[in-house]
């Protein structure tokens, strides 16, 4: 893969952006104030596209940060700060900006089935369905409506249409910030409307072009938390939200059948989890289960961790389904290293993952995505 | 159509008019006395205000020293009810409004009840928006100190019949202040034939600048000050003076009451044009407030399967400046209070669309909007369904 010299940005050829020149095309710019999405923005403009720059306030909940002047009560996502800096990008290139009401979709899809899987025994992954239902479908469909021909984002990966005629969705060039993982639900119909920027780039150029524009963000610190809790603590989150005595005290059961214990309720505590269990034994003690009918909490050596095969639900092929079992690549979360599997497709949109090497704590709730080489090929959920 | 940018948010504000600016700039400039000195440099910006003093008593039909410049509708609105409740809190304790008036009203008597031992009653209104005299009277009891509602209302448009509410107060010994600000440019303001105690008007609905508004306070009347100070404005709302702004105002209403009805005319006949194109060429859309008692510019609706926020953003892109019934601060969505007041659904509450016409708008332009607003919405409700 070539990397982009950053003074090149105004030659869209450089970008292999898809699909076409741009030719005064109206793009929505999903903006964060961030510098992904803020040079995100500014690309497409130099390109030559007619930006729309919208942030979406997502959530409103009464848990939050206390801003020490104001004493104004706000979250992680869209800050006054974050709207102010992404409003001020869209100044600068002579966007217009707007802020995008979408709590009641995001409660829906998003927070209120992240409550529920954690009360169900999985470990959620909120982005993945915020891309899915959210951030891909209302507000592709919000930007469609607004006569847009794309929606982009600052997401780190690329989208090329092959000779195939299909849209391929690949790996952001920056092995460090690729996120293609949180993409794998993208379909034909909507990779078609998608453009990711800054997948073509590598963080380090990201940011030295938002100094080159004199961009007020280029030191800003990664955001990596749950955008909608805000104190990073989803324990502290789910005690608030879940409905009352949903969340209890159980045994701590040992893969051997005896009792060792008590957990303060099944949400608190992940798979592969070693810390924070409080009991003494003669070997290092994991969490390999939560048995949510007992509500027991099943611990035991590390060996017990071990999976050789899983089932995924709500599985997407961006290429289409194989008829067959396939021998791929997959990571069973976000910042996990590619390892070989064979997928098999069942009915009902759901696959059997089987892994020569048998794998650690395999998390349900989290992706599961597939991968040939840089080339993202979908994903589902590991039930 | 060529694309071009329309401005139909004129409830919102209004630009200046370009003889409004000419008369303001002296006083933006070389005459920076205040208007309380002694010395020329005061006198002059006091001639200044006293004679834009006169071109609202004109309009209004009463005495100078009965008008007072303020900051704003609001500031107007905020003086007028706490200076009456305050006034005659030993007489009684009881007010009476309407449930549709704008928050610079609501949250006053809200805080009077909340803080200071105040009741308040809510007239029922009807689909429309419009409150019956019968229910003004059923609701006015021994200690009623003041009745407030307002002439106009800002986001359905609905006209109330403020001159029979007003002749039924004076009847029955009770204070009567109308919030004005949505009629100031449009409607007849003679405070006599209306049997009005107290109005609140601001400058900026009719063609003057932000930061000044009038209110009008009836010889006699109990109140009293709540801005207290140096006592300008005849007592009425201590602060140096806004001169710049007080002129504009003078102009501005003067030039807004000179041949009114035709002005009015000329809108009622753009809006039904707009509202018209509007309902045939596109389904699930209503119209609010009252078909024909209503603000000649003005035009409100319902729009199903869109959402407001969407709506706006897709008009301003085409080149339409329009707003929507609910209050929409740092995106945050609330349903209108209007809208469910007269009965809509939360759904319908938070789907309002608000399209309002001034005098500086062409009849090209309505045209281009009675195409755009149709498109916009179509295309909005193509990409909705999924």
């Amino acid at each position: 893969m070539t990397t982009v010299p950053v003074c090149d940005i105004r030659d869209w050829t450089q970008l292999n952006v898809n699909p076409a020149p741009p030719n005064g095309k109206r793009v929505v710019v999903a903006m964060s104030g961030g510098v992904d999405s803020s040079v995100a923005a500014l690309m497409l403009h130099e390109q030559g596209y007619e930006v729309i720059g919208v942030m979406l306030r997502l959530w409103a909940g009464e848990q939050g940060v206390v801003d020490e002047r104001t004493g104004f009560v706000h979250n992680r996502c869209c800050t006054p700060d974050a709207v102010e800096d992404a409003r001020a990008l869209c100044d600068a290139i002579g966007a217009p900006f707007f802020l995008k009401n979408l709590e009641e979709p995001f409660r829906e899809a998003v927070v209120e089935p992240f409550i529920d899987a954690y009360l169900h025994g999985k470990t959620p992954n909120p982005c993945l369905h915020c891309n899915r239902t959210v951030r891909f479908t209302h507000l592709l469909n919000i930007a469609r409506g607004l006569g847009a021909d794309y929606l982009a984002t600052g997401h780190y990966a690329r989208v090329v249409k092959g000779d195939d005629g299909l849209y391929h969705l690949y790996k952001g060039v920056d092995p460090q910030k690729d996120q293609s993982y949180v993409l794998y639900s993208l379909t034909q119909e909507k990779l078609a409307h998608l453009l990711f920027p800054v997948g073509h780039l590598t963080k380090p150029q990201v940011r030295e072009l938002a100094r080159q524009y004199g961009m007020p963000l280029a030191n800003k610190p990664e955001s990596q938390e749950i955008c909608f809790i805000a104190t990073g603590d989803y324990r502290q989150f789910l005690r608030r939200h879940a409905p009352p005595g949903a969340i209890k005290p159980g045994p701590i059961i040992h893969v051997n059948g005896r009792n060792l214990g008590r957990h303060e309720g099944l949400p608190f505590y992940t798979l592969g989890q070693r810390r924070g269990l409080g009991i003494p034994w003669h070997e290092p003690l994991y969490v390999v289960a939560k048995d949510h009918a007992r509500n027991a909490l099943i611990v035991g050596p590390r060996d017990a961790l071990r999976t050789e095969t899983v089932e995924i639900e709500q599985v997407n092929w961006i290429l289409g389904e194989p008829d067959g079992p396939v021998d791929i690549e997959v990571r069973i979360r976000y910042k996990a290293p590619e390892v070989p599997a064979i997928v098999e497709p069942l009915p009902g949109d759901r696959a059997r993952v089987t892994f020569p090497v048998p794998q650690q704590a395999v998390t349900p709730g989290q992706g599961l995505v597939f991968y040939d080489g840089d080339e993202c090929l979908g994903g589902g959920l590991i039930i | 159509m060529e694309k071009q940018y329309v401005y139909l948010d004129h409830s919102a504000t209004t630009a200046i008019h370009p003889d409004v600016l000419e008369a303001m700039m002296p006083y933006l400039t070389d005459e920076y006395g205040n208007p309380n000195s002694l010395h020329r440099y005061g006198q002059r910006a006091q001639r200044a205000i006293e004679k834009a003093r006169r071109q609202v008593a004109a309009v209004l039909n009463c005495s100078p020293r009965e008008i007072a410049f303020t900051g704003c509708g609001t500031e107007s609105d905020n003086l007028a009810i706490r200076g009456v409740a305050f006034a005659l809190r030993e007489k009684g304790r009881h007010l009476i409004t309407t449930p549709i008036e704008h928050k610079a009203v609501l949250q006053t008597v809200k805080q009077l009840e909340e803080q200071f031992g105040f009741e308040v009653t809510y007239l029922p209104v009807d689909a429309y928006g419009r409150v019956s005299v019968d229910d003004v009277a059923n609701a006015i009891r021994p200690d009623t100190i003041l009745v407030s509602v307002m002439y106009a209302n800002n986001e359905i448009g609905t006209i109330q019949p403020i001159a029979d509410i007003g002749a039924l107060c004076r009847e029955r010994g009770v204070v009567f202040h109308t919030d004005a600000v949505q009629a100031g440019g449009y409607l007849p303001l003679d405070v006599d034939a209306l049997n009005v105690d107290l109005m609140a008007l601001s400058g900026h609905k009719f063609h003057a600048p932000k930061g000044v508004g009038v209110l009008y306070v009836r010889r006699r009347t109990p109140w009293l000050s709540t801005m207290t100070g140096g006592g300008q404005e005849h007592g009425m709302r201590s602060g140096t003076q806004n001169v710049a702004g007080i002129v504009g105002l003078g102009a501005a209403i003067e030039i807004a009451h000179t041949d009114r009805d035709a002005k009015n005319a000329r809108l009622r006949a753009m809006r039904d044009h707009l509202v018209g194109a509007i309902l045939e060429q596109v389904d699930d859309v209503q119209l609010t407030g009252h078909p024909t008692e209503r603000l000649p510019g003005h035009a409100s609706f319902v729009v199903g399967n869109v959402d407001a926020d969407s709506l706006l953003l897709g008009l301003d892109l085409e080149g339409v400046a329009a707003s929507s019934g609910s209050a929409c601060s740092s995106g945050a969505i609330t349903p209108s209070h209007v809208l469910s007041a007269i009965g809509a659904t939360k759904r319908e509450a938070m789907s309002a669309l608000r399209l309002t016409l001034g005098d500086d708008n062409t009849e090209e332009e309505v045209a281009y909007a009675a195409e755009v607003v149709p498109r916009v919405i179509q295309r909005l409700r193509q990409y909705a369904r999924t």
